[in-house]
């Protein structure tokens, strides 16, 4: 590379991920958490020995996305599939790539189990407040009042309950050590998310047990908004309910500098 | 090397781990908790993973999820358990990844009890998970049978990317008999070109049970059919005792099969020339060799510990060239080898129907006793 190619090349697709057009929905966040995920991946010079597990969801084709190796979980299973591989392999980096569908709800069990274990996996978890690939139905994550297929008068708290608020669960469970809520929805949370992602591998590299960063997504599909409307409805509704910052911090990985 | 005493769900799990299992998950139930609780201690031992999972839905896709590793890898449970892992079954299938499944049965539906059934057949042979796929079932009826049949399961599940199943009961679980272990085969060290390990220094690779494409999952699920005629025509097990003249033939496989064997002795030794035909892979079912004989002899007696699931493969087997009976004792209750004397004693010694359905012809037996 010349130094003038260098000037030029602001903008590179990471290694880690693949050359394979996405299919999500334009403006959906998907894309910017596969991006993070690959992006610090090549910076830890891990590609090789990552092994993904992705779930059932929009991002059921992850696989195609990244490259590296993957296998594909049925609905809600893949920490339980990212136990039996990462017990096999203790030396590579195991993933998860899950939904709110998948993981606090059919696949709340194996999460929490995975946890409490002190699994030494990491799980990235996208909260977007409905099932995006079914067509927008009420997820364990979605707001009072808010309008899905399944609650389409707002839900309704009295019959259909209260969101779960996954990482403040989770950050209970001795065996988690790197517990954390980021959202996606500005270039400085975009930024702050990114550093999470590193501090969760950085958990799972050096051995000191779960990790999980929820990331709060959009789905402007579904929510019937613009993507620009739905940052901004993310924003203004999604964060006070499920508001930012770190549940779980092991003083190991406290200690961390990257 | 020398017969020692076995407990059957020991004997198993000894078993697997001579085969060089490398990662059990599992969770507890009777009349198989044994077998966990043996691994639980033997593994970690041997350095190999034992993970006790949070259910059998956690178990089946820690073995999921350790089996796409291509190490071999086993789970085990009885009746209830084995349903909650349908969904994974039907997954391990559709990924085309070698596992290992023991279900130690008993009496349901539901919670049923804890007493020995055979009421799991058609949830295992004929799959009870969703979509088309078949396991390897094997069935044994003694302890050496059901170390020998563990040691081959793995064989068998590496060999044609399948699930393997060891069906048995739980009275054969529960059993101590002397048998002889082999010796302990090293661990792999190689491993399949699907394996997925990380892709060091090759190109990536992914495992699933998706196709999306109509035409792929078509041809999916040929490759999983042609891979299975592969196991009919290779793989069929089975024990005959006392067949050459016999002019009546008992089926029955496991605890089942054993009852019958002594009643088929019994019959033997006041004269009646009767035999014993007991299926070790109960799938892929012995259908060829029932067919033979179907020519040759008067009858057939299917003897089960559940309400005719075997029956149904047989009468599929036999084609109508012979008459079939039924005997069956259900929900936990042994069948004595002296109820399995008596129904053999019957069709010695009165013309046998073919009118309507064995099961009926038992049920109405069963319901207003001579
Ligand atoms: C056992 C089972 N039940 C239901 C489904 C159908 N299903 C597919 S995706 C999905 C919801 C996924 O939503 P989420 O996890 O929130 O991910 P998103 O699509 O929003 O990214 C459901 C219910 C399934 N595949 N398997
Ligand atoms: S449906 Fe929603 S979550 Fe799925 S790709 Fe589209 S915008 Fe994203």
């Amino acid at each position: 590379m010349t130094l003038a190619d260098m000037e030029t090349l602001v903008y590179a697709r990471p290694a880690s991920l693949t050359e394979m057009p996405t299919h999500y929905c334009p403006g959906c966040t998907h894309g910017v958490a596969h991006r993070l995920i690959a992006e610090v991946i090549d910076e830890m010079n891990l590609r090789e020995r990552t092994i993904g597990v992705a779930s059932v969801g929009c991002s059921v084709f992850a696989y195609n996305y990244f490259d590296f190796d993957w296998v594909q979980a049925p609905h809600g299973r893949a920490p339980a599939m990212a136990t039996g591989i990462k017990r096999v392999l203790p030396d590579r980096l195991v993933i998860t790539y899950q939904g709110d569908g998948d993981m606090a709800s059919i696949g709340m069990g194996e999460v929490v189990h995975a946890a409490a274990r002190g699994e030494n996996i990491t799980v990235f978890f996208i909260n977007n407040a409905n099932y995006g690939m079914t067509g927008g139905q009420m997820a364990p994550t979605t707001l009072p009042g808010q309008k899905t297929t399944t609650s389409p008068h707002g839900r309704d708290v009295e019959t259909q309950g209260y969101p779960v608020r996954a990482a403040e669960l989770i950050s209970t469970l001795e065996g988690a050590s790197y517990v954390v809520r980021r959202s996606l929805h500005d270039p400085k949370n975009i930024r702050l998310a990114k550093k999470a992602i590193r501090l969760a591998l950085e958990t799972q590299v050096r051995g000191l047990g779960f990790s999980m960063v929820e990331l709060l997504s959009i789905c402007p599909t579904n929510w019937g908004m613009t993507p620009v409307q739905s940052l901004k409805w993310l924003e203004e509704h999604m964060i006070p309910y499920f508001p930012l910052g770190d549940y779980k911090v092991h003083p190991a990985v406290a200690e961390i500098k990257v | 090397m020398a017969r020692e005493l076995w407990k059957g769900n020991i004997a198993i799990a000894e078993a697997a781990v001579r085969a060089g299992l490398e990662a059990y998950f599992g969770y507890p139930i009777t009349p198989q908790t044994e077998l966990l609780e043996y691994l639980s201690m033997r593994m970690p031992e041997l350095g190999r993973v034992f993970v006790q999972a949070e259910s059998e839905l956690g178990a089946i896709n820690m073995v999921y999820g350790a089996a796409c590793t291509g190490v071999r890898v086993m789970t085990s449970s009885s009746s209830p358990g084995i349903s909650l892992m349908m969904e994974g079954l039907s997954y391990i299938a559709g990924t085309e990844v070698p596992v290992v499944l023991v279900d130690v049965m008993r009496g349901g539906p539901g919670l049923g009890n804890i007493a020995p059934a055979q009421g799991d057949y058609n949830q295992i042979v004929h799959g009870g998970g969703h979509g088309d796929y078949r396991p390897i079932v094997l069935a044994p009826s003694n302890i050496q049978e059901a170390i020998d049949l563990t040691m081959l399961a793995f064989d068998l599940a590496e060999a044609y990317r399948a699930i393997a199943v060891v069906l048995l009961d739980g009275s054969l679980g529960q059993m101590m008999e002397p048998a002889e272990m082999p010796p302990l085969r090293p661990l792999k060290s190689t491993y399949p070109d699907w394996a997925v390990r990380g892709a060091i220094g090759r190109e990536r690779r992914v495992l699933s049970s998706i196709y999306l494409d109509p035409p792929l999952e078509e041809e999916a699920n040929l490759r999983i059919l042609r891979r299975w005629q592969q196991v009919e025509a290779n793989e069929v097990r089975y024990k005959g005792y006392y067949l050459e003249d016999a002019r009546f033939v008992v089926v029955g496989f496991g605890t089942a099969g054993r009852v019958a064997l002594s009643a088929v002795r019994a019959a033997r030794a006041e004269g009646i020339r009767v035999g014993l035909l007991r299926p070790i892979t109960v799938s892929p079912f012995p259908s060829r060799v029932l067919r033979e004989l179907a020519d040759q002899v008067e009858g057939f007696l299917v003897v089960e510990m559940n309400t005719g699931q075997m029956l149904e493969d047989v009468l599929r087997a036999v084609e109508g060239r012979a008459p079939v009976e039924f005997f069956a004792r259900l929900g936990g209750v042994m069948p004595l080898p002296e109820e399995v004397l008596d129904e053999i004693k019957r069709m010695a010694s009165t013309p046998l129907s073919v009118d309507g359905h064995p099961r009926e012809r038992w049920l109405q037996r069963m319901l207003q006793p001579a």
